[in-house]
């Protein structure tokens, strides 16, 4: 190794002569020049600029010369060195570039391999079909009310101007508790939720109970023992059936989309007085009950689909729930969910809601 | 209800040009729903005529059958007036007989085309007709033996067959809601039709009627209020073997009854023709008088179905001096019923309670053509007009003589008044309709109306005992007006409370459990003894406690469940069995908890319950709390290219808990447990503070095998309810640190029992303040760390709010977190 010596004193130094350094840095350039890539160039850069390059040995001996040689000396070691830096920095910015252009090729991957890492789930679509009804009279200002599966049957039949001795009893097959005193069912429709909230709250009452109904019916492809209704409720002042009209047709079109309206037949339920069936036009044909000149399946060629019953309140039902009828009137309504879900999504079969084949539910996500 | 048109017609004189869709849906918009349209007609296509057979020549064949070759006038009809040569299978029919014939050309039901053809050596140029070829039940016209054969006056060879057959005669079949009784006869029905085209109407129910006498058959009623009126009417020298006109048996059958013989069918016919169900007596083996009255314990009775009856005392009853002869308004008994020898005959037409009858009915599940109208409400005038129409009809067709003697006991009660303002049904309805033609639509129903002020009286008419109350007539004036006139009307709404936070919550633990791959299900809550025994719960468990049905649609499943994991695992097994093999399912539903005191009251409805009553109604309803279950089996997390999949466990199970309280903000603890249907080394408890609200872990093997799921599957069930009570309804607001992050790995060696959550709540403890989080990144067992031992290795990340930490004080928090792992879980930091 050589550093200044200052006992030495020699008039010139071989390596700092203007045509050596000019030499290291053109040898520098080239080898620069001549990097293929950025491993190359990291070997070049400690070739040519490292500690133990030419020019930075050179660049040692600077003092080694007369003060009145350094600063000539200085000069060019000092050129030619930022000329090589600055070749550098070039090539490897080249190279940079190159390399990331190769990378970006050779990362290349099949884009279209599957990528369902993850199993998926659902809601079941009777759940998110009852919240999507409920929702749109939320939207209204309607409250939400749910009331238990077992259920008193004063509340599910008495309370509802059901007498033990009402022939309408016998039209809903109930499931009785035991023991016969227990005077306990398992709800035969989602009424006694409405004879809950009436007794519960003073009027006006505006709710929508959706809910899981039990009747003993023998299972099949449109019959279950298990099926779900929704029932709507209003008590206020003034309230009439065209309020209620109003509602299922506002319904209907939330539902099924604009102009799928409602049309009322006269039918008997004991809760209320006049009574009436609901049907809504078909969505599908929309009334025309035909479908590119075939019958329309979904309602068989009627041009309606029945949905349900409804009316106005009876008096003595208000009566038993503690609301005066001289001063509140009010509406009612009901109809099964699953049937509904049914038709609007062409399920063929009840079984299916029931019977738990994910096969069943994963279609319908999280949201109808 | 069916009735055909033609008998509906008899009554009301429509318009010539009223549809059949016009009239049903005019009745259906009246209340009187179409259930649907028989018109036997409807697949026949002529000629068919009628024919008189001129010689008949049985022909023996080779098969054994024999046939016969006949000749038969069928006038003009085959266009040259010549007898038409026919081969016909039946024997049931002589020369002479009047036959209906299917001449070439014919089309009969199912598309069955008639030519002329050979057969047996003949050409036999049409058929002679059975009812089931026409499609007419098989005993229409007698003609259960063979070929119809009419009676000689029906017709003339030749003549068309079909209005001799009541072909073409549609019959219209309506759903009669309880509310409508008096529909469920043709004099209800056409009296509808009456009022939706303002036809004039005939009721076939205003006849003179003989005034009543001492002279009728004696009659007491001990029972007023069960039978207010009673009237019997006798004949005599009737004859019973006579047979039922064609028309009667036709019309019978057209409204689904079958005839029977000719007594009879003339009591069922009025019932129909009216809607007064009537019963005939043989006079001569009624022993005195008849008394109504109700049972005494232990009667009996045989009915006219040969059942013997032990009666209750609230049957109303029908008897003579040897005891019951009927069950009142259900029906008849066996020692007095019509036969083909009776001659005298006693008629009753009585008006019977309908909630007697009804109770009777369903007592000894005996519904019949009678006690469906009485028990729905019988015109309480109608009793001697029913009656008197009998006695015609047993004259005119049965050779009998009318008896001077009329017996009437008791009198119809008082028509009712219902008061009403005079713009209610504008009031309800949200139509505009005026008083007038308030009064005008409910005397077309057929009550009497009288303007007072303001206020209309209104007599409501005496078929319709369901008119009872002011909204009654709203419905009748509505209906008259037309449902299809009620405008539509949004009502004004205040403002709502929305979704309630429970039922957000609920909505929010769906999506949770949705967007980690669990599939929701609804199962049925009926489950069997026998799954108490599969889940293997001990004997003294709380789940056996339950509530049964009385009658459950399966013997087998009874029981009201009280938790949601038999349902589960009955659906893991039904995807496991079609052939999916990954499943993760849940489900969260309503559970039964009966607490013993399920006895509810029946209160009364004239006003609304006392807070005691109400306090006691709650008490009986079961306790009902929503739970929610998992169930997995197969892969959580799919094989692919990608690498290997992942086995769910016992750990998802836990996890599906973990996630939904943390979607919930609430923070739940997983304790080690052992209880049934878990693997007692992996089951967990989750609780909230102090109180388990479930289980988590891997089923136990031989819970798996009973239900035939996969081996190592895994459920959770807790209960949602205390898990949605606890949860954070406002999430406050976080505040964290921007100063640099210190971390610092530790590797803690235990005995093998110590859970890892108390090492790292110790940790936690220990670290104080300045921890940020703490994550076991890694568990070790091996021979490195000793039999029976293992090496927990936690990430701890430390931060201060206001500073940079130091290394000082970064070791000193990882010194004294270790410290207190050491001290409370013997933890020794691994080298
Ligand atoms: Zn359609």
């Amino acid at each position: 190794m050589s550093g200044p010596n200052s006992e030495y004193d020699p008039v010139e130094v071989t390596s700092l002569k203007s045509e050596e350094v000019t030499a290291m840095r053109d040898a520098a350039l080239a080898a620069i020049a001549g990097a293929r890539d950025l491993e190359h160039l990291k070997q070049v850069r400690l070739d040519h600029v490292g500690d133990r390059s030419p020019l930075a040995l050179a660049n040692r001996e600077i003092g080694a010369l007369p003060p009145q040689a350094r600063k000539d000396a200085g000069q060019r070691i000092g050129q030619a060195r930022g000329r090589v830096s600055q070749a550098l920095a070039e090539r490897q910015a080249v190279l940079e570039v190159e390399h990331e252009e190769r990378m970006l090729v050779e990362e290349t991957v099949d884009v279209t391999l599957p990528t369902d890492r993850r199993p998926v789930g659902a809601r079941h679509p009777i759940t998110s079909f009852s919240e999507r009804i409920a929702d749109v009279f939320v939207a209204m200002g309607w409250d939400v009310a749910e009331g238990p599966w077992v259920e008193a049957e004063w509340l599910n039949f008495d309370a509802l101007n059901m007498g033990a001795d009402h022939p309408a009893r016998t039209m809903q097959d109930t499931f009785w508790l035991e023991p016969a005193d227990a005077a306990l069912v398992l709800r035969t429709h989602t009424s006694p939720v409405q004879a809950r909230t009436m007794l519960t709250r003073e009027p006006p009452i505006h709710v929508i109970c959706p809910g899981r109904v039990f009747r003993t019916d023998e299972i099949d492809a449109t019959h279950s023992p298990v099926f779900h209704q929704v029932e709507g409720l209003v008590v206020d002042r003034g309230i009439t059936m065209a309020h209620l009209k109003g509602t299922l047709d506002h319904m209907t079109q939330a539902l099924f989309g604009e102009g799928i309206s409602t049309r009322f037949r006269p039918s008997y339920f004991p809760f209320t007085e006049p009574s009436a069936e609901m049907d809504m036009v078909c969505f599908v044909c929309r009334g025309s009950g035909r479908v590119d000149e075939a019958l329309c399946r979904t309602c068989r060629g009627e041009g309606w689909i029945e949905l349900g019953g409804c009316g106005v309140v009876n008096p003595r039902v208000l009566i038993a729930c503690g609301i005066d009828p001289e001063v509140y009137s009010g509406f009612a309504f009901g109809f099964g969910i699953d049937r509904m879900l049914m038709f609007r999504h062409g399920v063929a079969d009840l079984r299916d809601v029931f019977e738990g084949d994910v096969r069943f539910a994963q279609p319908f996500g999280v949201e109808i | 209800m069916k009735a055909p048109l033609s008998w509906i017609r008899e009554h009301v004189d429509l318009p010539a040009d009223v549809t059949l869709d016009a009239l049903t849906w005019r009745l259906t918009m009246l209340g009187l729903k179409l259930e649907g349209v028989a018109s036997p007609a409807d697949d026949i296509t002529g000629p068919l005529v009628l024919g008189r057979v001129l010689t008949r020549e049985p022909e023996p064949q080779k098969n054994g059958k024999t046939i016969s070759w006949c000749t038969v006038d069928v006038g003009e009809a085959n266009g040259t007036g010549d007898p038409q040569g026919i081969v016909c299978g039946a024997h049931n029919f002589v020369e002479g007989d009047l036959v209906v014939v299917c001449l070439p050309g014919a089309v009969l039901p199912g598309g069955f085309a008639i030519s002329a053809r050979k057969t047996y050596g003949h050409v036999s140029a049409g058929m002679i007709c059975s009812a089931s070829e026409l499609g007419l039940p098989d005993d229409a016209f007698g003609g259960a033996d063979g070929i119809i054969v009419l009676p000689a006056d029906a017709g003339a060879p030749g003549d068309d067959a079909f209005p001799v057959l009541g072909l073409g005669d549609a019959v219209i079949e309506l759903e009669i809601n309880p509310d409508r009784a008096y529909a469920l006869s043709v004099r209800g029905i056409a009296r509808e039709a009456a009022l939706g085209f303002g036809a004039p109407y005939a009721d076939p129910a205003a006849r003179r009627v003989p005034a009543p006498n001492d002279a009728g058959h004696p009659v007491v009623v001990d029972d007023p209020a069960g039978c207010p009126v009673f009237v019997a009417r006798t004949v005599t020298g009737f004859r019973a073997d006579a047979p039922t006109p064609d028309w009667m048996a036709r019309r019978l059958t057209q409204a689904g009854m079958r005839p029977i013989s000719l007594g009879v069918d003339i009591t069922n016919y009025v019932m129909l023709e009216l809607g007064q169900p009537l019963h005939g007596y043989d006079r001569d083996k009624l022993t005195g008088a008849i008394r109504v009255r109700r049972a005494t314990a232990g009667e009996q009775i045989t009915t006219l179905d040969g059942q013997r009856r032990t009666l209750d005392v609230e049957d109303l009853l029908i008897t003579d001096g040897s005891g019951p002869i009927g069950i009142a308004g259900t029906m008849g008994g066996e020692t007095t019923e019509l036969s083909g020898t009776t001659t005298n005959v006693v008629i009753e037409s009585a008006h019977f309670d309908a909630v007697t009858v009804f109770r009777s009915g369903r007592r000894h599940k005996l519904p019949s053509e009678a006690s469906k109208r009485f028990e729905r409400g019988v015109d309480p005038e109608l009793p001697q007009a029913a009656a008197d129409r009998a006695v015609e009809l047993m004259v005119e067709l049965g050779g009998a003589t009318d008896d001077a003697g009329v017996t009437v006991v008791g009198q119809a009660p008082q028509r009712r008044v219902v008061t009403i303002p005079a713009d209610l049904p504008a009031r309800i309805s949200g139509l505009e309709i005026d008083a007038a033609t308030v009064t005008a639509h409910l005397t077309a129903v057929g009550c009497d109306v009288t303007a007072d002020g303001e206020r209309l009286a209104v007599v409501a008419p005496s078929w319709r005992p369901d008119v009872t109350d002011p909204y009654d007539l709203v419905e009748e004036v509505v209906r008259v007006v037309g449902y299809d006139q009620v405008p539509s009307v949004l009502p004004t709404t205040p403002p709502g409370h929305g979704w309630t936070p429970v039922q957000r919550l609920r909505r929010r633990v769906g999506l949770t459990l949705a967007g980690a791959g669990w599939t929701e299900t609804i199962s049925y809550p009926f489950v069997g003894e026998d799954d108490w025994d599969r889940l293997g719960l001990p004997a003294d468990d709380p789940r056996r406690t339950t509530l049964r049905m009385a009658n459950p649609l399966n013997n087998e499943e009874p029981i009201l469940t009280t938790t949601l994991l038999p349902g589960l695992l009955k659906a893991l097994a039904r995807n496991v069995g079609r052939a999916n093999a990954d499943v993760a399912l849940f489900e969260h539903s309503l559970v039964c908890r009966p607490t013993g005191n399920e006895r509810a009251p029946i209160l009364g409805v004239e006003t609304r319950p006392s807070a005691e009553e109400w306090a006691t109604i709650e008490k009986a309803v079961p306790s009902q709390p929503m739970h929610l279950a998992v169930a997995v089996t197969g892969q959580r997390a799919r094989a692919g290219w990608w690498g290997a999949g992942r086995e769910g466990g016992w750990a998802d199970a836990i996890g599906a808990v973990r996630d939904v309280a943390r979607a919930l903000g609430v923070e739940v603890e997983v304790r080690a447990d052992a209880v049934a249907p878990w693997h007692p080394g992996r089951c967990a408890a989750v609780r909230i503070g102090e109180r388990v609200i479930g289980h988590a872990g891997e089923l136990h093997p031989s819970v798996c095998r009973a239900y035939g799921v996969p081996a190592r599957t895994a459920v959770a069930e807790v209960d949602l309810d205390a898990l949605l009570e606890q949860a954070q309804q406002v999430v406050p607001g976080p505040t964290f640190s921007s100063y640099p992050v210190a971390k610092e790995d530790v590797a803690l060696v235990v005995d093998a029992a110590v859970p890892a959550a108390a090492v790292e709540a110790a940790l936690r403890e220990g670290a104080g303040e300045l921890l940020e989080s703490i994550r076991l990144f890694d568990v070790y067992t091996g021979p490195q760390v000793g039999e029976g031992r293992k090496s927990l290795a936690y990430a701890l990340r430390f931060r201060a709010p206001d500073r940079t930490l130091t290394e000082a004080e970064t070791a000193a928090a990882r010194e004294a977190a270790v410290a207190v792992a050491a001290e409370r879980t013997g933890a020794v930091q691994r080298a």
